[in-house]
């Protein structure tokens, strides 16, 4: 029997063999003589269209030259161009322009009464020292900052290219380098200052009244009217979203693309010319548009009678605290000018 | 003058990166910088296809448009250079391109950038034609010895093309005609805002 099952297996596998043999000579036969190997071709248009960039796969370590084609970057290149340099100029010389005619017409917010002749801490060293620090690293990082987007515009005709890629190249460094004493004086100037600048009903009847300096009302405010609360939040928030944009672009291709480093740009570009000019409005309050308002974070004291215009409520806690004759203690340094 | 170009035919390159090899060994290209380099685009399906990328020297190039120190300048043979001396390694032009070009050797600490680092399409740079300080710091100046650029001059397939662009897009055209199909001139509708009618 076992003979009968071997000589049919050996039958079938011949007859198998030959109907493949059959079946697969008139296959060959009917190759085409030309393919188009361009059929299944990967199409150039296609691929952007539906990727927005073309990628693949090569020999090199360096993954990133995977990428041969992202012509988004001429989006790029129209906000860096036109559309930053714009935003950028309406910003900072609006300001300007509206706070010179502010000037103009209100002048200096002089204090009422005239100066009493007695001070009030408002400031500590240490409070100053984060300031001043902070604004320092903010001033320099802003001219440096501007430096790269309307340099080549202001400040290379005039000095040449030579001296002007110099100066950039330091711009660049500092830029990059103070960026951390100020990430610094931003997290302190949050934690620190956070208790007075929580937002309250208070901020609301301050800006219905114009913070005092439209009309003639002096309403009352804690350690921080409104308008200062706005600067405290607005510098928190932007301070927040320029550095850590700004170190996304320090850090290249740590977390991110092109695309990525792209956005990181726009944002810390637009955020950064909107920061300057909130900063020239805060520069002139603090200094030519209100009277007395400097020394408190210059010498870290205010007049007396500046604090009861500007911030009764705070005084009062203040004078609650220590007591109005330990106040009276301290000699101004600058004489009592009494006024009408 | 000539309006050199480049031109890849996909469906001639063998990914054999010869290309990448010849720039680095002519140029003396930095650690860690290709100047050009192969991409295969649907590696092992049917259909993929190899292009070999570099600078395309752009019309109008968004890397000297966004260059915050105005380094770039476009030779008489429109091939798009850069100077080192003062380049601030911002990585302006590398955000840009739309060809990955402009790499930065690592100077110093974090990501700082060095002297950005391109394909200067075997035309060196500012300095003086041939001189020691041009091949020192841009390579290779082989337009001014009349020679193109070595990629392609030695490309085994014929598959990357340089020269002047009305030239080697005829030889493209012909090639379209005589073999039936062409993928396309990968960068040209992107880096000239033209491309090859085939």
């Amino acid at each position: 029997m076992a003979m009968v099952y071997a000589r049919i297996r050996l039958v079938a596998a011949a007859i198998a063999l030959l109907v493949l043999a059959a079946v697969a000579t008139p296959v060959a036969a009917q190759q085409p003589n030309s393919v188009n190997p361009n059929a299944d071709a990967v199409k150039e248009q296609q691929l952007l269209e539906q990727f927005k960039r073309i990628q693949g796969l090569g020999t090199i370590p360096d993954t990133k030259s995977y990428t041969i084609e992202q012509p988004e970057g001429r989006q790029w290149r129209q906000y860096h161009e036109v559309s930053l340099p714009w935003i950028g100029t309406i910003a900072m010389l609006g300001m300007i322009v509206l706070l010179l005619i502010f000037f103009l017409v209100r002048g200096m917010v002089r204090i009422k009464g005239g100066r009493s002749g007695v001070n009030i801490v408002r400031f500590t060293a240490f409070e100053r020292f984060v300031h001043w620090m902070t604004a320092t690293c903010f001033v320099l990082m802003a001219l440096t900052g501007l430096n790269i987007t309307f340099g080549k515009v202001a400040l290379l005709p005039l000095i040449g290219p030579g001296a002007f890629s110099k100066w950039s190249l330091a711009a660049k460094y500092a830029h990059n380098f103070l960026s951390f004493p100020f990430t610094l004086g931003v997290i302190v100037i949050f934690c620190m200052w956070l208790a007075g600048n929580i937002p309250n009903g208070r901020d609301l009847a301050w800006f219905k009244q114009g913070g005092g300096i439209v009309g003639g009302d002096d309403p009352p405010a804690y350690r921080f009217n409104g308008g200062q609360k706005v600067v405290y939040w607005l510098v928190v928030l932007a301070g927040t979203i320029v550095a850590v944009s700004g170190y996304l672009l320090m850090f290249p291709f740590y977390g991110t693309t092109i695309a990525g480093m792209q956005l990181a740009q726009m944002v810390h570009g637009t955020v950064a010319v909107l920061f300057v000019a909130a900063m020239i409005a805060h520069a002139y309050i603090g200094t030519i548009g209100m009277e007395g308002a400097f020394e408190a974070m210059g010498e870290g004291t205010v007049d007396l009678n500046w604090a009861k215009q500007h911030h009764r409520l705070w005084l009062e806690e203040e004078q609650g605290r220590v007591g109005p004759a330990e106040l009276e203690r301290q000699p101004s340094p600058r004489p009592a000018t009494p006024r009408a | 003058m000539a309006r050199m170009k480049f031109l890849c035919d996909a469906d001639r390159c063998i990914e054999c990166n010869a290309c990448v090899t010849a720039c680095k060994n002519e140029n003396e290209v930095p650690w860690g910088i290709n100047r050009r380099r192969v991409v295969t685009i649907n590696d092992g399906l049917p259909g993929e296809r190899s292009v070999s990328m570099a600078c395309m020297h752009c019309t109008d190039a968004p890397c000297a448009a966004v260059c915050p120190v105005s380094c770039f300048y476009t030779t008489a043979d429109a091939v798009v250079l850069h100077s080192k001396d003062l380049c601030i390694g911002c990585g302006y032009c590398f955000y840009a391109c739309p060809f990955g070009a402009p790499q930065y050797p690592r100077v110093g600490n974090f990501g700082s950038r060095g002297k950005m680092d391109k394909c200067t399409y075997c035309t060196g740079g500012p300095e003086a034609d041939g001189s020691a300080i041009e091949y020192e710091k841009y390579g290779a100046n082989r337009l001014a010895e009349g020679k193109l650029p070595l990629c392609a001059e030695m490309c085994s397939t014929k598959s990357l093309l340089a020269g002047d662009g009305d030239i080697i897009a005829q030889i493209y055209k012909d090639r379209v005609a005589k073999r039936g199909y062409g993928s396309g001139a990968w960068g040209w509708q992107t880096a000239y805002r033209e491309t090859i009618a085939t």
